[in-house]
């Protein structure tokens, strides 16, 4: 595909690398806050190639393994229910509830479907008037714009049996809490190259300053990966903290108005339970009341949602950098993609699902996990 | 979050009063909804992330980028340690 | 195959009662369901069945080791580009017998169809399966129908069990591949997967993707015809490359090691498993087989491979190997590693 195979050339690759290794003097800890920048960083073997003391803390980027566990109970109480079709992204079938999933509940008679798109979901609806249709909105900043133009669409074209369940976070106030933590070690940030195409750079700066580290706006390829480090160690290595744009291709400083101002009328800041991590304030958005009879959580009263997660499971660590998956104990025996504990082993850009499949042979070589 | 590609535009329309367009992934084609950039051509390259286009990729910048990182590495060959230099080469081709 | 079937065209014996779609009785073994044979398979299967499709065929025994397989086809949609799934249950029961070196002979073929399917639809399958029998020169000697309620099949469900014979001194079986061996496959991968997920998501196509469903055992005849030690074949159907490659590590007890720049992935299946989050590797072949044989033999093996027409573009992927038992390992273009696992159930479009 133009204009993203170029971004994987292995010639310039080497080049980038070149330049870090020649640049770098010191060790240095820096996150990428995108789970799609972790799937990518751990696939093509970034992490391997980065001088000795460099050091990748994953972050929390991945809307599925954040989405609370009460929200995924919600979620599966209404596609239990027999007048619901219940829609959702791919991603999020397999995500462990407090006693099953999505998957099960589709195979024990529920009607979930898998989409590509949210419209599709409002498609659904329209072909079938005579079921409630409920679509699964999670995601960062990057999704929220398409979630919201479908509740938008679905008023103006009238269509009541259609609801959102809305679980949307967002990432400034994230790295806020992880740069509050006192166990923090990270020195610098690679932004959500996605997230900044629709919402711009502006918030970025005041966090840059008032932690002191280094932000820089990175994309997803490889050469877009390398050349975000490259940013980060240059300025980390000359004691400044300012925010960079490594992927300007895809982000304008000022994101995309039209977007914004769509998210501003369908949805408000909420605070929101980060799963494994804790209620970080004004970290998630709801939909705004006077969209509330689109909003699924108050179309069906679910009563009853006890927790309850795996006591094995450490996720929330893993989400903040604190550990790596295969320092926690499960990974790799009670914790595998076919049974997972939590959601970092399930969805495809969460660090134990990355370390699983592509880590798992320097694991295994290393003793530290049974093949 | 975020896998998003980019695509080129082959067609703007109108559907249901949403401005939607056909969009070519390099040989691949879907439909895809344009409201939020609407002033888009076609011909020009758009960023596509579950059916939306949100945000068009610039293609100056792009050119720029990869002309950057085609040229990292060069000065210093050229004004470097010649020895030093096809050392790091051949590194490079191992 | 011609998607353009009239069924209006046949000269039926005696014309079916009427019915645009299928009801229950046609599943009952009475009048309606002899009339279906009768008048709608027996024709659509043209010269590849036997006169009579009785409850049980008696064939001629054969001299060699038998070899005997079944599978039931469930594909949505029924109809793709490049095929059906009618198609598919004769091409993929063929090469199940043809990948372990058989000469397949003889095939049953058992339909589910759910109340409420069209006439004309059963009959275009029915008439790709003869064709495609006819073509794989497998006969059509015994058969099922049954009709459930609407709602609970969904359109047409066929299972075909196959029957072939084996050569003497063929040998073939995944535990059999040693470190050393080269891993070959006929030729690019993800077509049949990429051509049905493509219908289900609205993808088009400027050059449109078609199933690559084809049966396989003339070019595994050509290759066993050069006398290379051919140890394993599969089929990568379901799962993908992924799963047949798994499969093999474990039953060898044997590491495999890719190489991820020379997997023959079209442009059109990588745009569209990029654009849908799906990885190539996991997506479904029906007229590819994967093959492995010694290291110093790969070469002849793929030059009788690439002289017949499925196995044009065959080519080396990779070696097995004695590290990582039991694990199948790329190596990605930039240098790294990274597993490639056994898929776990479907693939799913995703976002992230």
């Amino acid at each position: 595909m133009k204009y993203l195979d170029e971004f994987s050339d292995p010639d310039l690759a080497r080049r980038l690398l070149d330049q870090i290794h020649a640049v770098t003097t010191r060790p240095w800890a820096m996150m990428e806050v995108c789970g799609g920048q972790t799937h990518s960083i751990i696939r093509h073997g970034i992490d391997q190639l980065l001088p000795e003391g460099v050091e990748m803390i994953h972050g929390p980027g991945c809307p599925v393994c954040v989405t609370p566990l009460e929200t995924i109970d919600r979620a599966l109480a209404i596609a239990r229910r027999p007048e619901v079709i219940f829609c959702s992204f791919g991603d999020m079938l397999r995500v462990p509830g407090s006693h099953d999933d999505l998957f099960t509940v589709k195979s024990e008679g529920g009607d979930v479907r898998v989409v590509y798109s949210p419209l599709d979901a409002l498609q659904v609806a329209r072909d079938n008037p005579d079921k409630q249709v409920v679509f699964f909105g999670i995601g960062f900043e990057t999704t929220a714009p398409a979630n919201a133009m479908t509740v938008h669409q679905a008023r103006r074209q009238g269509i009541a049996n259609f609801s959102l369940l809305v679980s949307h976070v967002l990432v400034p106030p994230a790295i806020a809490a992880i740069m509050e933590s006192p166990t923090c070690r990270v020195q610098g940030f690679l932004a959500a190259g996605h997230v900044c195409s629709v919402m711009g750079t502006a918030e970025y700066p005041p966090l840059a300053e008032r932690y002191g580290v280094p932000i820089v706006v990175t994309g997803f390829e490889p050469l877009d990966i390398l050349e975000g480090i490259r940013r980060t160690i240059v300025q980390l290595e000359q004691g400044r903290h300012e925010l960079e744009n490594a992927y300007p291709r895809a982000v304008p400083a000022e994101g995309n108005p039209a977007a914004m101002a769509m998210l501003s009328d369908v949805f408000e800041v909420t605070d929101r339970t980060w799963r494994g991590i804790g209620t970080i304030p004004g970290s998630g958005w709801r939909l705004a009341p006077r969209y509330a009879e689109y909003d699924a959580e108050l179309r069906f009263e679910v009563d009853d949602i006890r927790t309850d997660e795996s006591p094995l499971c450490r996720s929330g660590e893993v989400l903040q950098g604190l550990i790596k998956p295969h320092e926690c104990p499960a990974f790799g025996k009670e914790c595998t993609p076919r049974n997972p504990l939590g959601a970092t082993m399930v969805s495809s850009e969460g660090a134990c699902a990355a370390y699983y499949a592509y880590r798992r042979l320097d694991l295994v070589a290393a003793g530290e996990v049974g093949s | 979050m975020c896998l998003a590609v980019p695509g080129r535009v082959l067609e703007v329309f109108e559907e249901s009063g949403t401005t939607m367009a056909a969009v070519d992934f390099g040989g691949v084609r879907k439909k895809v909804c344009l409201a939020y950039l609407p002033e888009t051509g076609v011909g020009e390259y758009v960023i596509v992330h579950v059916g939306f286009a949100i945000q068009r990729l610039d293609e100056e910048s792009a050119r720029e980028t990869l002309a950057t990182f085609e040229r990292m590495g060069l000065l210093e060959e050229e004004f470097g340690d010649g020895f030093e230099a096809a050392a790091r080469q051949k590194g490079v081709e191992a | 195959m011609s998607d353009d079937l009239d069924f209006e065209g046949w000269t039926c014996p005696a014309p079916l009662r009427g019915t645009p779609t299928v009801v229950m009785g046609h599943g009952g073994g009475g009048a309606m369901s002899a009339e279906l044979v009768e008048s709608l398979f027996l024709p659509a299967y043209g010269g590849a069945a036997r006169a009579e499709l009785g409850d049980a065929a008696v064939l001629p025994a054969a001299s060699g080791r038998l070899a005997f397989t079944t599978d039931s086809y469930v594909v949505k949609p029924m109809f793709f580009p490049g095929g059906c799934i009618g198609d598919l249950a004769v091409n993929g029961t063929v090469n199940d017998l043809a990948m372990v070196g058989a000469q397949p002979l003889y095939l049953s073929t058992a339909y589910i169809l759910a109340e409420g399917t069209a006439m004309s639809d059963i009959g275009r399958v029915a008439t790709a399966v003869g064709k495609a029998a006819e073509q794989a020169g497998v006969q059509l000697v015994t058969g099922d129908t049954k009709v459930v309620d609407h709602g609970s099949g969904d359109g047409i469900y066929v299972n075909t069990a196959g029957v072939g014979v084996v050569p003497d001194g063929v040998v073939i079986g995944p535990d059999r591949a040693r470190p050393g061996d080269a891993v070959l496959v006929s030729g690019p991968i993800g077509l049949h997967g990429v051509a049905v997920m493509s219908c289900r998501e609205g993808l088009e196509f400027s050059t449109p993707v078609e199933s690559d469903s084809a049966p396989l055992h003339g070019l595994v005849a050509d290759l066993l015809g050069t006398g290379v030690d051919v140890r394993v074949m599969r089929d990568p159907t379901r799962g993908g490359l992924s799963a047949s490659l798994n499969e093999i590590a474990r039953a060898s007890g044997a590491g495999i090691d890719l190489v991820e720049r020379d997997l023959p992935v079209p442009a059109e299946v990588r745009d569209a498993c990029g654009l849908l989050g799906l990885d190539p590797l996991q997506v479904a072949n029906e007229g590819k087989l994967v093959a492995i044989v010694p290291g110093d033999a790969a070469e002849a093996a793929l030059e009788a491979m690439r002289a017949h027409p499925y196995g044009a573009g065959a080519c080396r992927i990779g070696t097995v190997v004695e590290e990582h038992p039991r694990m199948v390992v790329a190596r990605t273009g930039l240098g790294g590693t990274r597993v490639i696992d056994l898929p776990i159930g479907e693939q799913l479009p995703r976002i992230c």
